[in-house]
Order: structure tokens, then sequence, then C-alpha cells
């Protein structure tokens, strides 16, 4: 191969590195309003009556509107494919609102400053309600957060509106009870991971205008243009034909773009004024009144016969999905399939739990997507399990895991690749697994090693699809036309790579263009890890297409049959010796009458998610005085099939290693008594600094998807999910007491410490 | 208020309000490199030069800039662009966000600090944040970088 499987540099890298106005907010038109959003001061509050009189008298200010002026459809802002699992549990603007930063009103102006203004003139008179804060006590409690009868949900999820459950699910798959009694050994624990911000560093962000025809267009940075188009034309009640979602550069998502935060509000303010309208989430904004991932409980029992192998795997699962439900039922389902599905030695598994509703920021997407969460709980059980029967953690997982060929138990189906195995041995090696496991007492610090093993998915099976056009150009370059949107991950660049390899020509020979709804085809977005799987065989199929029409035309100008006929890339080669380009085949076919320009196109979906995997290596020293936690250094192993672009996968890994690493050690979501988030700024709730990962070493182990677009599955999700558990694993080698609650914070970790001063034993 | 500023080179005078920040004034003047990442000085995306310093746009009053000397990427684009394609090579910029502050912090970095250690590197760019990377291939850049001679 000639481009697939190079670092080539991103396409678009060196414009977006030296600061060149590419993104939502250097697109502006310079006459569009600004809007604000009035929000709510209460967890719980019913509006009995807002005055806006004195707002709408500030100079500038071009409306105010509140849940009176908006229309009444319920809808989700979840981006998911129609028709959504998430409940359509939200309006625009309500006489209810759920969370301190739930909307009220919207604001628009000449600029900020009216904007502002006009927003402290607002006169609320709220009816406080009592909120539902702990999602422990959030089933049954008095307080319900969605008293309204006109919810919607597409399937049933188990929503309980009046039992403030979200969604509710079950999988069972053997006899659970019986196997575990039949276990040897049966080890048991309660896990909680807490939400954690996307925190991508440019916050959610759109723009609105009318075009020429009257229609909508909004620019936004989302990672879902199609849906977000869908979700307009329902909650707007207006045509989706009426409709543009043009997505510019990215300044990031991690899922939080999956959810369509930011788009309705400019969009309403065009729709009511006629005129261009944009709003800007603050950080502050960003933080309260957006999305996180859903905080969640575990129970596990793990069951095992005195060698090792599992026998029986029980998880209950409580998911707290805040004040609205998206993405409530699939990450609920995901934390369970893409933990449990690792361990196929098993006889019988189950995964059951609600997600439910508690009156603070609603959940959402976010990298990962419940895979993560999942991955703490039953990893740490696991590395539990290894020490209940005196074995090596990663020889447990050897003895345990799937592996390719062999039929996992969740779904029932064949896995098709995995080289999880050589990801486990190579990285005891690097990390010095033998030499390190468990720990070494070096006085005022213990240094100690832990791990953790993941998988996640490619795309969702049988529902995703995705569309690719590959043109022929009249001067023999090609135009991808893609729908899928690059967030900063490179994927327009990984997806020329696969359209250049099929028609062997230069990188710089492809135009990439995405994603604008009214031009590129169909794709649901970059979520669920598809893009490189999902788009990238469409882009295959589409390029492989364009590739046997140019050579199918070509024969046609030789009179030669095409199967005489070669294509290198750059020249057609007939039977008879006789020669064309690919530039004067690409002249002749957009000249004169009965011709055409060839183009490929092709949708792919796929009918299973083949999952990437990772094993992960912590290496930390833990303070035996302050109990602080320093990762000195962290090994990531990863099979993602075959690595379409090292440089670009590399840096992904090691990003969402960073962001497993910020859930693991330091990312905290913290409300006050009264639903106030008073994590609401970088000062408050900790990103990790450059200072604070160690050093992070990414490898990759190769395997062959044969579903994937040469060979390839995912990265993007799969490599947030091992640093919380393997970090874990090592402070209990380190310190001899388990840590159950994320992030390890050095108060919890000497709590810990402290109390179980006698079983500093290995695992 | 009316101040007078120098911006990459160039004197102008601006008209600017009494509370307006530095990083709004420079977008509002065309400079789109210039981003706002937090409000809280914790970023580090604003990241532009006054009197030739690393100094964060968000956190400072536009009306103290009269008589200054103001640097964005912009101002640098040789310079700039020379290590963002030792960043690109590294697959290193992502979604590009946080890189035109970043990278006026790195080439302040190389005319303060000579032949710093990878401690020393880490710690000037310690206010620099990136939620994409997870920093190791910046650092790869940077140390490239810092190993070419002008």
């Amino acid at each position: 191969m000639k481009i697939v499987g190079k670092g080539v540099a991103k396409i678009d890298g060196l414009a977006i590195a030296t600061g060149k106005p590419l993104y939502t907010d250097d697109l502006v038109p310079a006459n569009a309003l600004t809007v604000k959003i009035l929000r709510s001061p209460h967890a719980a509050a019913r509006i009995k009556a807002i005055d806006t009189v004195a707002a709408e008298s500030v100079e500038g200010v071009a409306c105010v509107l509140t849940h009176k002026d908006v229309p009444q459809a319920r809808f989700t802002l979840a981006g998911q494919t129609y028709p959504e699992p998430s409940p359509y549990d939200r309006l625009i603007l309500e006489d209810l609102v759920r969370y301190v930063g739930d909307e009220v009103a919207i604001v628009a102006a000449a600029d900020e400053r009216a904007a502002q203004k006009a927003l402290e003139l607002i006169k609320v008179d709220y009816e406080v309600l009592t909120p539902v804060l702990d999602f422990e006590q959030a089933i049954d409690h008095p307080a319900v957060v969605h008293p309204e009868t006109d919810l919607h949900c597409n399937f049933d999820i188990g929503h309980n509106r009046l039992r403030n459950i979200a969604a509710t699910h079950k999988v069972e798959v053997g006899d659970v009870a019986a196997e575990l009694a039949a276990s040897a050994v049966v080890v048991e624990e309660t896990y909680y991971t807490q939400a954690q911000a996307q925190a991508m560093m440019e916050t959610y962000r759109a723009f609105s205008y009318l075009d020429h025809a009257g229609r909508l267009v909004v620019v936004s940075s989302t990672q879902i243009p199609f849906h977000v188009r869908r979700q307009l034309a329902r909650a707007l009640e207006l045509p989706a034909s009426r409709i543009r979602v043009i997505k510019p550069r990215i300044g990031g998502g991690f899922g939080g773009k999956q959810t369509a935060v930011a788009e309705i509000f400019p969009a309403l303010v065009t729709l009511r004024t006629g005129r261009p309208a944009k709003i800007v989430y603050e950080r502050r904004e960003t933080f309260t009144a957006t999305n996180s991932r859903h905080a969640m409980r575990f129970k596990v029992r793990l069951g095992a016969d005195r060698d090792g192998l599992i026998r029986a795997i029980d998880v209950e699962c409580l998911s707290d999905t805040g004040a609205y439900g998206e993405h409530a039922p699939t990450v609920f389902s995901v934390a369970g399939e893409k933990s449990l599905s690792l361990y196929n030695k098993a006889r019988a598994v189950r995964y059951a739990g609600h997600a439910v509703y508690t009156n603070k920021l609603p959940a959402g997407a976010m990298r990962g997507y419940g895979a993560t969460q999942g991955c703490f709980a039953v990893e740490s059980a696991v590395n539990k399990l290894a020490g209940a029967l005196g074995l090596d953690p990663s020889a447990l997982r050897l003895k345990n895991i799937i592996r390719a060929g062999e039929l996992d138990i969740y779904h029932n189906r064949i896995l098709g690749s995995a080289s999880l195995d050589r990801c486990i041995e190579r990285g005891r090696e690097l990390i010095g697994w033998d030499e390190k496991y468990p720990s070494r007492d070096l006085g005022g610090k213990v240094r100690a090693v832990g791990m953790a093993v993941t998988m996640q998915g490619s795309g969702i099976a049988g529902i995703d699809t995705a569309s690719a056009e590959v043109r022929l150009n009249d001067d023999g370059n090609y135009t991808l036309l893609l729908g899928s949107t690059d967030m900063g991950t490179g994927s327009d660049t990984i997806l020329a790579q696969m359209a250049a390899e099929v028609l062997q020509t230069p990188l710089d020979a492809i135009i990439v263009h995405a994603a604008d709804t009214d031009v590129s085809p169909f794709d649901t977005g970059s979520y669920a890890s598809s893009t490189a799987y999902v788009t990238g065989m469409a882009v295959v199929k589409a390029a492989g297409e364009l590739r046997e029409k140019i050579i199918a035309a070509a024969a046609g100008l030789m009179n030669a049959a095409p199967a005489e006929v070669t294509f290198d890339g750059a020249v057609l080669t007939g039977p008879a010796g006789d020669r064309l380009t690919l530039a004067e085949l690409a002249q002749r076919s957009v000249v004169g009458p009965d011709r055409r320009q060839l183009a490929g196109y092709a949708s792919h979906g796929s009918p299973v998610s083949p999952p990437p995997f990772v094993a992960g290596f912590a290496d930390v020293e833990v303070d035996k005085e302050t109990g602080k936690v320093e990762l000195l250094d962290y090994v990531a192993v990863i099979d993602c099939g075959t690595v379409i672009n090292p440089n670009l996968a590399r840096v992904q890994a090691e990003g969402g290693l960073v962001q497993g690493i910020g859930l693991a050690l330091y990312e905290d979501v913290r409300y006050d008594e009264r639903g106030g988030l008073q994590t609401n700024s970088f000062m408050t709730y900790k990103i990790p600094s450059r200072k604070d990962v160690g050093a992070i070493r990414v490898f990759f182990e190769e395997s062959y998807e044969p579903t994937g677009p040469f060979g390839a599955k995912s990265i993007g999700e799969v490599v947030a999910n091992t640093p919380a558990p393997a970090i874990a694993h090592a402070v209990r080698n380190a310190v001899g007491a388990w840590l159950t609650r994320l992030p390890l914070t050095p108060e919890k970790v000497y709590a810990a410490m402290t109390k179980q001063p006698k079983e500093r034993t290995c695992t | 208020m009316r101040i007078e500023v120098t911006i990459n080179g160039h004197k102008t005078a601006l008209e600017v309000a009494p509370d307006e920040i530095l990083a709004d004034t420079l977008r509002a003047a065309g400079f789109a490199s210039v981003r706002r990442g937090c409000d809280t000085t914790n970023c580090g995306l604003c990241t532009v030069w006054v009197d030739g310093r690393p100094t964060l746009s968000c956190a400072i009053l536009a009306a103290r800039m009269d008589g200054r000397d103001i640097t964005t990427i912009e101002g640098v684009a040789g310079e700039a662009e020379a290590f963002a394609r030792l960043l690109v090579a590294e697959g290193a910029e992502q979604c590009g966000f946080c890189s035109p502050g970043f990278i006026m912090t790195v080439l302040a970095m190389k005319r303060e600090l000579a032949d710093p250690t990878d401690d020393e590197i880490i710690h000037y760019l310690t206010g620099n944040l990136c939620r994409c990377t997870g920093y190791m291939g910046q650092l790869r850049a940077v140390k490239k970088f810092l190993e070419v001679r002008p």
C-alpha cells in the first residue's frame, strides 16, 4: 500500500495550527445578533410569571423569547439516528426548569453588552420546588423530574416518568445465580464513576441566517450535521427541506458535540427576526448547561473456578442522566455490552439496571460512551479476582479474554479480529511488569504497577449508515464528498488516504468536502467510533466504483473490453498498447454531447461493530504522607486493526489516554447542596495539564478486520477506557486498599490507606 | 476610549470600551487566531505577546495597551509556520483550536530559554491546555523545533 499506513500530515493541519479563520465564530456575518440565554438559578422550579418589558426596551434588543413564544413539540437533542432511542423530553423553553442552568429565556441583541443588560432586566417569578439531586435516591423520589404527560419515547426503553426512570435495561445469558453459586471464588464490589466534562477547547457555538431562497442556514461546531437538521426541523416545526446545516472546522467534540445544545437558539431568533444570529457559549455555560459523561454506580459480582476461569459476571448498574435523557438508554447498554463481551469463557452474564433522572446537568455522549464507566467497574473486579485467586492479573486475563474466531457470549457472534493477547504480552514487557509487579516501597513513596484491558465498537451495528461520493473532475483530480465530520481527529485525511489508495493517486489530488447537508452525502455523523470504519468502507466502495467506471470509459474509447485495460492511477493502457492519461479521459468525460462526468457513489452500513482492544499498564508512585498519586508511565498497546495513519492514530490515542487519566485522578464534578455546579471553570474542574500525565507511551499490535476498510477498526473511543482501572489497580498495589470511587484524589487514597494499613500484600 | 497600539508591527488606533478585554479587541480587529477558551486564565488559548512577552489577552484590559506593542501569530507567520510544520508532521495539532496560543508560547520560550530540559519545557508550557493530543506529540515537536538552528 502506498498511502494507507503512512503517517501523512493532516490535509488541514497547517491552516488550523497557524490560526486561520476556519472555525464557526470566525465566519459569523458582521451584522449578526448576539444571542444569550437566561438560565435557571434553581434546580427545580415552576415559572409563575416572566416580565420581559424592561428587557425588550433596552436599546439594541431584537427579541426576548420565553416559553410562551416557542413551538410545543417535544424532542431530544441526542445526536442519534431516527427514530432516536432517547426520550423526547425537551421543549425549547418550558414553564418548568429542571436544573441550575436550564434555559428560561432567549435574548437577542445587536451586541453582547445590550444582550447582557437585557438578561439582567428579565423578571422571573419562580415557585421553587424540591429537587432530586442524589441519583441513588431518584427512583420513587417524591420529586418527579418530568411530570409532563406529553413526553414521548420512540421505543420501549423501560421509561417510567413518575418513578424518575429514564430507561431500563436487562440482558441475561445463562443462569447467573447458579453459576455464581457453583463458583469456587466470588468477588463482589460496588464502584462509582463520576460525571466528566468533555472540556473541548472550543466551547459550543453556532450561527444562523436566511439564504437567498429564505431557507434557514445553521453553521455549527457539531459532530452531527444531519441529525441537527432533523432536530431543528422537529423542534422548530419547519420542514427539513427548509434547513441547511454546515459544519466548519471543529475545535474538539469528544461526544459533547453529538448533542445539539446550542443550535436551536440562534435558529429560532433568525426565524423570528429574519436576521443573522449567533451564540457562543462561555466556558461557565459549557460546564453548567450542556452535557457531561453519565455518572454511574456498578454492583459487580464475579465468579471463577480455582484455575481462574471466569464463570459468571453479574453487573447491576445505576446511571445518572440528569435532567434530560439524551443518550440515557444507549450509554447505559453500552456500559454492559463492552465490558462483559471481553470475557467469553463465562457461562453466564447478566447486566441490568436503570438510568434515572435527577435535577442536575443532563448527561450525554462522551468518548467511551459508557464503556469507560463499565470498564472501570469490571476491570477493577477482575483485578480483585486475581488477588483473591493469587494469580497474576495479566495471566488471569490471558486465560479469559475473547480471541479472534471465538463466539462472543453477549452478542452470540464470532469475533472477526483480535490481538488483545499480544497487546497484553507486549504491554507487560514494555512496562517492565515482571520487575515491578506489584510494588516496591521506596521509603516515603511506594511505586507500583496496575493494568486493565478494554474493548469498544466500530460504528453502531445494523443502524448507522454512511455515504460517500468521489467525482473525477475535469482536470483529472478528484473531489471526495463526505457527510462525516472531522472534529480534529484527522478523519478527513485518513478517508482521503483510503480514496487515494484505491485510485492510486497522490493525496493532494483529492479534494475533501465535508460537511454541508445541502451538498454532502448522508452520514450519521462522527460518533460511536464510526468514521474510519463505516464512512471508510463507504469511501472504499465509492472509490472502487469510480475506478471501475474510469476503466470502462477508457475501454469504450479504445474499443476494448474493460478487463483488457490496465490503470495505474495516472495512465490507462489498452490491449494494443494504446495509452490514455487520466487527465485526457477526465477532460473528454465533460466535453461535448452524450458525455457523463464519472463519479463513484456508495453507502455502507455494517451488520457488526468489530471491537478494537487496548491493554493498558500504569506505573505510579504514591506518597505515603499525603496520598498523592503520581503517574510516572502509562503504556497502552492497541489493536485497532490496520493502522491507517500511524501519526494521527498515535496522537489520538495519547489524547484519549490523557482524558482517561483525567477521569482517574483529577476530574471531579461537584455540586452544592442546592444543585448548583461548583466545578464550573478550569479553576475548579481540573483537566490534566502537561505536568500531570507523566510519560504516555502508545504501541500498536495490528490485526486485520475482514469487514473494515483495509482491515481497519476504530480507535477514537477505546483509548479512554483503561487508565481509570489500571491506575486504581496500581494504587491498590501501592497502598493495599481498593479505591472504588473516582477520581483517586489524595484525600481518598490517604483515607483508604490509613483505614487498611495491614493489608499491603500483593493482588 | 481611544488607544494607540502597535499590532504586528503596524501602528493603529482603536476605539475600545473601558471594560473591554484585549482578546475581544483583537478578534474584533480581525485577528481570528486569538481564541477564548476559559475566561479564567487557565487554558492559554488567548496567548499573545505584549512587548514581546507571552500574555493572556483574556485577562488584560485593552485600555491598558495604549502605547504597547502587541504580537499575534499573524505577526510571526514565518516562524510560526516553521514550528507548525513540525507539529503537523507529528500529527500533534488535532483540533487546532489551542494551537495559536500554544505556538506563541513555544516561540517565546525559544527566545527565553537556552537549551531547556524536558522538565523546563513542560514547566514553561504548563499554562497552555490541550484536550486533544495528550501533550506527548506537542513535546516531540517542540524538541525537534529547539534543535533547529536559526
